[in-house]
């Protein structure tokens, strides 16, 4: 078995302007994704985050630490959540993606971890 | 034993040996090796012993037993698991059926969504057809080391994402089939015009992607678009011998000798195409394939029953409505409706950037007798040409054309 990060990337602008109604169905969807996969012994973890305006970068340069506000700036994409899923090889792995970018509404990245 | 026997024996039996191996190792990189390994060992001992009864059996069998060894030998390579798993698999590697051959596995491993279809390509053409690095450079022109490193790059995230090495089942098929046939179809259509240099043909590549057509028809027979496929590219590579005049330059279906068309080839596409309609399953390829039927049935350009191919063109728009294959239906559409219908239908095609748009324009306005239109389209067609050969052959048309007076027919 291979754990495999499945990265959800929103589109945050997009989300602003979301109805309330629509918000709470994508999270019913989410929710009954996520009762899937720990029905078929795949969860290991899963979180969704707040919006990048929330997130502080912080770097060592030069043996000094820098704290700054925001997301991190060369980041083309923000992270807006993420599933870490255990499946035994790429294609389970992907099935699962695809039913996750369905329920949740935004593009999943699909990513092995090292062993 | 001969150098050729040899090359005839690794030609027809690498990629199979190496897709077994792959299947025994569970590692690309080691399996390619123990079978360079091997036919090194049979280049050393076939002369003395001669070719075994079961060459590619052998190669395989070599294989393995090397890699074994050089596993329990090479301690830091430590893959216990690895190990335990050759110690469990037969000595020798069972006999299989057709549809749980190797290479089928093989194919649906190089040609899996998740690698872009760059990579496919490379990897196809390198463990199924044995083409080097700098075969695959040259055939492509590009860069080795761009080969090289999609290799690389496609082969590694096979073994970090664990893209898996068997055949889709029926339900996946729709989706996996595609990427594998797109991935033999370019490689043809890569040989049959090049997009760049100064030949219009390169027939290596032609031909290992006829060897892929034939390999996946043997291996999944009951699949009406992979014998459309083949009987597509048989169709096309009939007319290989008159699409090329003396000079070099490109001779178009209509004006081309049929009697240098391949007669054994056209038989066996047309025999194909008749197979697969059968099935009532009609498909891209299986349509293209049934087009290129219906020139092969013409004793001449004239003779073309232009009405069964707009037909035809009908179906595949309907089945895959993109630009080019409207681009393509105007050409019938031209010799059944004339040239104003043509004009009209290549009208708002998005294909400003395509050569051959804008030299099928440049055709249809001669015909209608706007020389100085059909001069410009022409122009246009060879500021975005990049084959030598083409070139030429636009140019031709281009000169031909601007003797013609604005009006005049």
């Amino acid at each position: 078995m291979t754990q495999y990060l499945l990265s959800v990337f929103p589109d945050e602008a997009a989300i602003a302007t979301t109805p309330p109604e629509e918000t709470e169905r994508m999270y019913a969807q989410v929710g009954a994704f996520n009762e899937e996969v720990k029905a078929a012994g795949s969860w290991v973890f899963a979180g969704g985050l707040h919006p990048s305006s929330t997130a502080t970068v912080v770097r060592a340069v030069d043996g000094e630490v820098v704290t700054t506000d925001g997301p991190y700036a060369e980041a083309k994409e923000v992270i807006g959540g993420f599933w870490i899923i255990e499946a035994a090889d790429l294609d389970a792995a992907l099935a699962w993606a695809r039913k996750g970018t369905v329920a949740c509404g935004a593009p999943v990245e699909v990513r092995p971890f090292q062993d | 034993m001969t150098a050729a026997d040899l090359e005839r024996v690794y030609r027809g039996e690498r990629g199979r040996c190496v897709a077994t191996l792959v299947r025994l190792l569970g590692d690309i990189d080691l399996a390619e090796e123990a079978v360079q390994e091997a036919f090194a060992v049979a280049a050393a001992t076939w002369p003395e012993r001669g070719v075994p009864p079961n060459p590619g059996g052998w190669i395989t069998t070599t294989a393995r037993n090397r890699a074994v060894d050089r596993l329990r030998r090479e301690a830091t390579r430590g893959d216990r698991h690895r190990q335990a798993l050759l110690l469990h698999t037969p000595d020798e590697p069972e006999e299989v059926g057709p549809v749980r051959d190797d290479r089928l596995r093989l194919v649906f491993t190089c040609c899996h969504p998740a690698l872009a279809q760059p990579a496919q390509v490379a990897l196809t053409l390198r463990l199924l057809c044995g083409l080097t690095t700098p075969e695959i450079a040259r055939a492509f022109l590009v860069p080795e080391a761009t080969v090289a490193q999609r290799i690389v790059r496609a082969k590694k995230k096979i073994a970090a994402a664990r893209i898996p090495y068997r055949v889709p089942g029926d339900a996946e098929l729709p989706e996996r089939l595609p990427p594998v046939l797109a991935a033999v179809y370019l490689t043809f259509t890569e040989g049959h015009t090049a997009t760049a240099g100064d030949d219009l043909l390169r027939p290596d590549l032609c031909a290992e992607a006829v060897r892929l057509g034939r390999l996946l028809a043997e291996l999944m027979p009951d699949e009406p678009e992979v014998l459309g496929l083949l009987a597509l590219m048989l169709l096309t590579q009939a007319r290989a011998g008159a699409r090329v005049a003396d000079d070099g330059t490109p001779v178009l279906l209509p004006d081309q000798d049929r009697s240098r068309w391949d007669r054994s080839l056209v038989a066996e596409g047309q025999a194909l195409v008749r197979a697969c309609l059968r099935r009532g399953a009609p498909g891209p390829y299986q349509v293209q394939a049934a087009i290129a039927a219906v020139h092969s049935d013409a004793p001449s350009g004239d003779a073309t029953d232009w009405r069964q191919v707009l037909d035809l063109y009908d179906l595949l728009l309907r089945l895959t409505p993109t630009p080019v294959v409207a681009l393509n239906r105007a050409v019938a559409v031209l010799h059944v409706e004339g040239p104003q219908a043509a004009l009209d239908a290549l009208d708002g095609l998005p294909l400003d950037r395509l050569h051959l748009f804008h030299a099928t324009r440049a055709d249809v306005l001669a015909r209608l007798g706007r020389a100085r239109d059909a001069r410009a389209a022409y122009d246009r067609a060879l500021a975005l040409a990049t084959n030598g050969a083409e070139r030429r052959f636009l140019r031709g048309r281009r000169d031909a054309s601007g003797t013609g007076t604005e009006g005049a027919t």
